[in-house]
């Protein structure tokens, strides 16, 4: 569930792990990475470091939602508890936390 | 054993793959690629058969696509292809080139150009170029701050030139750490009286090489057409005899440097269209002193579709093949220099770009 990629930074490995968090993909985001699933659990402090715990899963997935502001991409959105996230947004033990993309068409 | 040739075709919805035996008469189409991206560019490493698509998503950002078995699988990166932190973001991937030592360039949206040196895995910024002290006053042009243009020369690797719009023609001669401006005798209609001939500013739409060993460049620009036989340090207009002096592609022959094809419009304030609705491709054998319309086998009456900067290309095989891309999702291949066209792909997406590959199989 990402602990191992976590465990193996030397700066995690003394501090306690944060409580895993609930994770929804986009099934467009999905596709672009072999392997990826729609339902991620994963431990992470805050939106910047699920967004490591997802690239150190799927390499490559965080240049997919964040670009080099660095911020979250301008149409993906991130929601946690039901309420629009940036990178630095605290998750709580337990966060709810879904990934989408803005509607766009054509 | 034969030849294959393979038409690249990028679209706003994937990238295609067309791919025909020696006779060039029967294409199977293969697609959409790229999980329908918009796909600017794709190209073939020639050397290897691979094959390379670049483009961006407007929810995922930009990335070169990579297929190794002709379109039958994909992978894709964007690993390196950004910025400082804090500068504007890179927003797509315009224009690819690959070159013979084995290097992968990639120019982007808004204007730069990255190098790859593992085959489009990661990227590095080649960034003399936005050093270029003209960079602070680079303007967009009606597609973006975008490099289109992304020209090598076979015969030395540290020589490219690019073209940005609206910022004109650059050039490097040591391999991208610095650039000079190369717009000397091109036109900026769109600038106060007195101020027609900038340094840089220009409207280049397409800029292209043409075979050999010389300096022959030639360009399609917003006002005008030109030919350069000084690697771009001066240009000349060859528009005369053609029908009006806009358009956006133009493809140079594989190997007489005197051949050139371009697609004029009727102008930029008409609706761009092929002039009274007949498409017809323009052809030069004497480096743009005279002109021929090639209209046999092309819709005459009623065609009111245009083609996009890197959307005609010529192929390596004897006689040359020519081919276009509409905006409108048509495709055309000519297989005798454009004598005469046929329609091999009606309804293609918008076409974005069309790049050839022929190998031996």
């Amino acid at each position: 569930m990402g602990e191992d990629a976590l465990r193996e930074r030397p700066d995690e490995a003394s501090a306690p792990l944060p409580a895993p968090v609930l994770v929804r993909l986009p099934a467009h985001l999905i596709v672009l990475f072999p392997g990826a699933e729609r339902l991620v659990s994963l431990r992470a402090g805050n939106v910047a470091e699920l967004m490591d715990g997802l690239d150190a899963r799927w390499p490559g997935m965080r240049e997919r939602l964040c670009d080099e502001t660095p911020a979250i991409r301008r149409h993906i959105n991130v929601f946690v508890d039901g309420r629009r996230a940036r990178l630095s947004t605290p998750l709580a033990p337990g966060a709810d936390v879904f990934v989408i993309t803005a509607i766009s068409g054509g | 054993m034969g030849k294959q040739v393979f038409l690249l075709v990028g679209t706003r919805k994937g990238a295609f793959i067309l791919a025909s035996d020696a006779s060039r008469r029967s294409w199977e189409v293969r697609g959409p690629f790229c999980e329908t991206w918009p796909t600017n560019h794709v190209v073939a490493d020639p050397a290897s058969g691979t094959v390379y698509a670049g483009g961006g998503n407007e929810w995922f950002g930009p990335a070169v696509w990579k297929s190794t078995d002709f379109g039958a699988s994909w992978t894709h990166s964007s690993q390196g292809l950004a910025y400082e932190a804090g500068q504007q973001p890179v927003k797509a991937v315009w224009s690819l080139a690959a070159g013979e030592d084995g290097s992968l360039y990639a120019g982007v949206e808004p204007a730069g150009l990255f190098r790859s040196t593992d085959g489009g895995e990661s990227w590095t910024h080649v960034d003399g170029l936005q050093k270029h002290p003209t960079r602070p006053e680079w303007n967009p042009g009606g597609a973006g701050l975008i490099l289109h243009s992304l020209v090598l020369d076979p015969a030395d690797r540290d020589r490219i030139w690019v073209g940005i719009s609206a910022a004109g023609v650059f050039a490097t001669e040591n391999g991208g750490a610095s650039w000079e401006t190369r717009n000397r005798g091109t036109r900026a209609d769109y600038m106060p009286e007195g101020q027609n001939y900038p340094e840089f500013g220009q409207c280049v739409h397409c800029l292209v090489k043409a075979p050999g060993e010389g300096g022959r460049l030639y360009q399609q620009n917003h006002c005008g057409m030109y030919r350069s036989d000084d690697g771009g340090r001066r240009w000349e207009s060859i528009e005369t005899g053609l029908p009006s002096s806009f358009g956006f592609p133009a493809a140079a022959h594989p190997r007489d440097p005197d051949s050139l094809y371009l697609i004029p419009l009727n102008g930029d304030i008409k609706g761009r269209f092929m002039p009274e609705g007949n498409t017809a491709v323009w052809r030069t054998r004497d480096a743009g002193r005279s002109w021929q319309a090639m209209r046999t086998g092309l819709p005459q009456g009623g065609a009111y579709f245009n083609v996009l900067r890197q959307a005609m290309a010529t192929d390596t095989m004897e006689p040359a093949g020519v081919y276009f891309g509409t905006n409108a999702g048509g495709l055309y291949a000519s297989i005798d220099e454009g004598e005469s066209w046929d329609c091999v792909a009606p309804h293609l997406p918008t076409i974005t770009s069309v790049e050839t590959l022929v190998i031996e199989r």
